[in-house]
């Protein structure tokens, strides 16, 4: 299968860039970053707020049986719909810090789009530690004893 | 060397797999203990165990009866560097953002 979604991660550099072609109109792409209804079923996370403009700011939660489990913060720098977003953004409780990114969307035809996010880390170390974070990703949530190592490993 | 490369990063891009390196990184488990953590069939655990065996990425213990299986720290340290965990986690994300958008017209 063909790999739709690219990183460019250069070496000794605090930042890298993830681009992704979509089998989407563009609006249809920026909508799934504009209303929360879809960023909840997409990113599968609970959207408790979102101010879509300069100096507006966002808070995303997921929670498991009660507990929460992943935090995610920040601000909104700029929002042109359908062009461009910038922002910071923060998982909290995580080592990686605060890391500002550029997602720019553009249309490539009537029913096909892109998006560039570019994201800049505070340091080469930080960067690092988030390309080693998906290894606990994606693990069932719902066993104890793979939460416990989960929280000994973070 | 390059098919190799590959193999690894098909042994830990199925999340039972991913789960299972993680439940071995504090202590060496055998089969049955590390079975007992997933919901899974034994048989497929032990299918799991054996392709992360396969390349590298779990060795075998034999401690009396029983074998044990523990991390090859040097081997994780190989993958961690690489890209593609990270990649993946992404282009699962994004598949799911276009199948979630795309229902959202024929509703």
């Amino acid at each position: 299968m063909e790999r739709k979604t690219k990183i460019n991660a250069e070496e000794g550099k605090q930042e890298l860039t993830i681009t992704r072609e979509f089998d989407l109109p563009l609006a249809l792409l920026f909508k799934a970053y504009e209303e929360p209804e879809f960023i909840e079923q997409w990113m599968g996370t609970k959207v408790l707020k979102l101010e879509n403009k300069k100096h507006g700011s966002y808070l995303f939660e997921t929670s498991h049986q009660g507990n929460v489990m992943f935090r995610a913060n920040g601000t909104i720098h700029e929002f042109i719909p359908n062009q461009t977003i910038i922002r910071t953004f923060e998982m909290e409780n995580s080592e990686i810090g605060v890391q500002l990114e550029f997602l720019e969307f553009e249309q490539l035809t009537e029913q096909t789009s892109r998006l560039t996010m570019q994201v800049i880390y505070r340091s080469v170390e930080h960067r690092a530690i988030q390309l080693k974070m998906p290894f606990a990703y994606g693990l069932n949530m719902a066993h104890d004893q793979l939460q416990q190592v989960m929280t000994n490993l973070i | 060397m390059m098919k190799l490369r590959r193999d690894v990063f098909q042994a830990i891009a199925d999340p039972t797999r991913r789960a299972i390196l993680l439940l071995v990184t504090t202590q060496a488990m055998t089969a049955g203990a590390i079975a007992s953590n997933f919901d899974t069939a034994r048989p497929t655990v032990s299918k799991h165990l054996q392709i992360l065996t396969a390349c590298d990425l779990l060795e075998q213990e034999q401690r009396g009866r029983e074998v044990y299986y523990h991390l090859n720290p040097e081997k994780m340290k190989e993958i961690a560097d690489f890209l593609e965990p990270f990649r993946k986690m992404w282009d699962d994300r994004f598949n799911k953002l276009e199948s979630v958008m795309k229902k959202s017209i024929t509703n």
